[in-house]
């Protein structure tokens, strides 16, 4: 058994996996962005669902109803981001002429068709985020149900969405060891999951490429507002503390950034947050700097000047 | 197990009926200090601990005893000097512990509702017929210590049952504050008679900002007049609510208080409120609102309203 311990059959230059190489991103080559904008603002809004059932296992993710069953309270808490939330942080939005990456839980759009009807209206793209928020993608689910899971998700959001689509994003950014194949498997371009880059990378799978675009977690609302309890006013200061040293970044080398803002209409949607993100993302705007775009152009371009010139 | 509770229509905030407040308020804001009675020695084996160290949790339990000794009636002489009545969610033992403090509420006109009886006696997990038994009791003692009717509820330590709320029309009770996915109020769905759902907070509750999450008093003071501030301006075109949820051993404290000072200064500053009770609310929702709101099916089309 402690022999195990001492045996390192994955120790040699790299990493332990074959998704990927090792690649530091300030070697890499350059990203212009459109007009010379030095940073691409992506803004993605998880339209979720939290069922009441959910199971403990394997982890809660956060945001995950934790009072004990029946967890009306904590349930109806988070459908107020889809009653009204939602609805605030578009109203933000389209003020300031913003668009956005939807990452719909396939629940969300059988149960709020028109939720989705409305990111499609402002011609938000539509990304595929699972079943709901308890049915996790994890390690110990056998790949055959996993496989369903991902293939039914991507058929209801498809269809909802009216056209294929090009992103995926996990629930609560877990995998399995399978769910990049599986995703690509879909015919899926893209895969928002992992939180080691600010820019996008190539992902190779057995079924194919994928590329890895770089979803926030770190400054996510739900980690910084729910996990950590900043106020709204710290969290404003965090983002442009970032969005200021990603910009200082492209000046400095002459190579585009991503400001990747992840906004959840249960957290952000709510009165006492949402006028501090409008004045926010106003700052962001006005400082000429922003090319505002969405997941597949980012990954577009990012694919067209970097990832297949090299 | 049930996935959804299914207790309520899909109403997006984008298409749905307006309300008109009475004198056409903006918003209708109400305060609902909790006023309660935890067990030193409750009952084992409620599905979750009661107390976070073993009974007894001294600590803790003389905390929110300095809720009812001191803490109340700061709260009470705030509300007071800014002629807001409140609407308290009431643990029905209290009127026999300690009937002066409810006598004090009945005094200043305050609305009592069912809180259920101990904040250490847990519905989860009971028969129909044992939750029958709670509601029935608390709203008897509660409407014979005042004399008046009892219409809302919030069930203890927001304990729940898949069914509770079906039964709560049974005994009178008219509004809930036990579902929070609106600023308005929803009406929900219930085997026979009428519910609605008064807006609460889980967002501004003064036990979550300050007692868990740490806040010194003056951030929540900020998120409460943010919070009025996006509802006035959002009200002008449909009437909204906000409700401040008070724990008298949480705000009470006297680093605290004046935080619910200013957050009273700040609405009662403004014209076009309704300083209302639940119950007022939740009257004038039924008779203006309520079938207007259950016969509308918005669209599934983008762009409508």
């Amino acid at each position: 058994m402690s022999g195990e311990r001492l045996h390192y059959p994955h120790r040699k230059r790299g990493l332990d996996h074959a998704w990927f190489t090792h690649e530091p991103t300030f070697s890499r080559k350059p990203v212009a962005w459109p007009n010379g904008k030095q940073v691409a603002l992506w803004i993605t809004v998880p339209l979720e669902l939290f069922p009441l059932d959910a199971p403990a296992q394997p982890f809660r993710p956060l945001g995950g109803l934790d009072r004990g069953y029946p967890d009306f309270w904590s349930y109806s808490n988070r459908d107020y981001g889809l009653r009204i939330g939602i609805y605030r942080i578009m109203r933000v939005l389209d003020g300031l002429g913003l668009t956005a990456t939807a990452a719909v839980n396939a629940a969300v759009a059988m149960r709020y068709p028109r939720v989705v009807e409305e990111a499609r209206l402002r011609r938000w793209e539509i990304m595929a985020s699972g079943m709901d928020m308890g049915r996790l993608h994890h390690g110990s689910l056998p790949i055959e149900d996993e496989r369903n899971l991902v293939r039914d998700a991507c058929a209801i959001i498809a269809k909802a969405a009216g056209k294929p689509i090009a992103g995926w994003h996990s629930p609560a950014h877990s995998e399995s060891m399978h769910t990049l194949q599986l995703v690509r498997e879909c015919g899926l371009d893209y895969v928002a999951d992992w939180a080691n880059d600010d820019l996008p990378y190539l992902l190779q799978t057995s079924a194919g490429p994928l590329c890895a675009m770089p979803l926030t977690f770190e400054w996510s609302d739900r980690l910084l507002l729910v996990q950590h309890s900043l106020t709204v006013d710290d969290y404003q200061a965090q983002i442009m503390r970032a969005f200021q040293r990603l910009r200082a970044e492209a000046d400095q080398r002459g190579a585009g950034r991503i400001l990747s803002l992840s906004v959840s209409p249960w957290i952000m949607g709510y009165p006492h947050r949402i006028a501090t993100f409008q004045r926010l993302l106003g700052r962001i705007v006005a400082s000429g700097s922003i090319w505002h775009a969405n997941g597949t152009q980012i990954a577009e371009t990012f694919r067209d000047q970097v990832l297949r010139a090299s | 197990m049930i996935e959804e509770p299914d207790r309520y229509d899909y109403l997006p905030l984008i298409d749905r009926p307006k309300i008109r407040w009475p004198n056409d308020a903006r918003v209708a804001f109400w305060v609902c200090p909790n006023i309660e009675f935890y067990e030193l020695d409750p009952p084992e084996g409620q599905g979750r601990p009661l107390w976070p160290r073993p009974h007894p949790d001294v600590l803790s339990y003389s905390l929110r005893d300095y809720g009812n000794r001191v803490g109340v009636w700061r709260v009470m002489e705030a509300l007071e000097k800014f002629g807001v009545r409140a609407s308290v969610s009431l643990n029905a033992a209290m009127c026999d512990h300690m009937p002066e403090i409810v006598d004090e509420c009945l005094r200043l006109r305050w609305e009592l509702f069912s809180h259920g009886i101990y904040n250490t006696r847990l519905i989860s997990g009971m028969t129909e017929d044992e939750v029958r038994e709670v509601i029935r009791d608390s709203v008897a003692t509660i409407s014979r210590h005042s004399g008046a009717p009892v219409h809302g509820w919030l069930a203890p330590a927001i304990s729940a049952t898949e069914t509770f709320f079906d039964l709560l029309p049974e005994f009178g009770i008219r509004y809930t504050v036990d579902m929070v996915p609106d600023d308005q109020p929803v009406p929900i769905k219930v085997r026979s008679g009428r519910l609605v759902a008064v807006p609460y907070s889980t967002e501004i509750n003064d036990i979550r900002i300050m007692g868990v999450r740490g806040y010194p008093a003056e951030q929540w003071a900020a998120m409460i007049k943010a919070s009025f501030d996006q509802l006035y301006r959002e009200g002008a075109d449909n009437g909204m609510v906000l409700c401040v949820p008070l724990h008298p051993f949480v705000v009470g404290q006297p680093h605290r208080i004046e935080a619910l000072h200013d957050v009273l200064r700040h609405v009662t500053s403004h014209d076009q409120v309704w300083l209302a009770t639940a119950r007022e609310i939740a009257d004038y929702y039924d008779a203006h609102c309520y079938d207007e709101a259950v016969r509308y099916r918005p669209s599934e089309m983008a762009g409508s309203r």
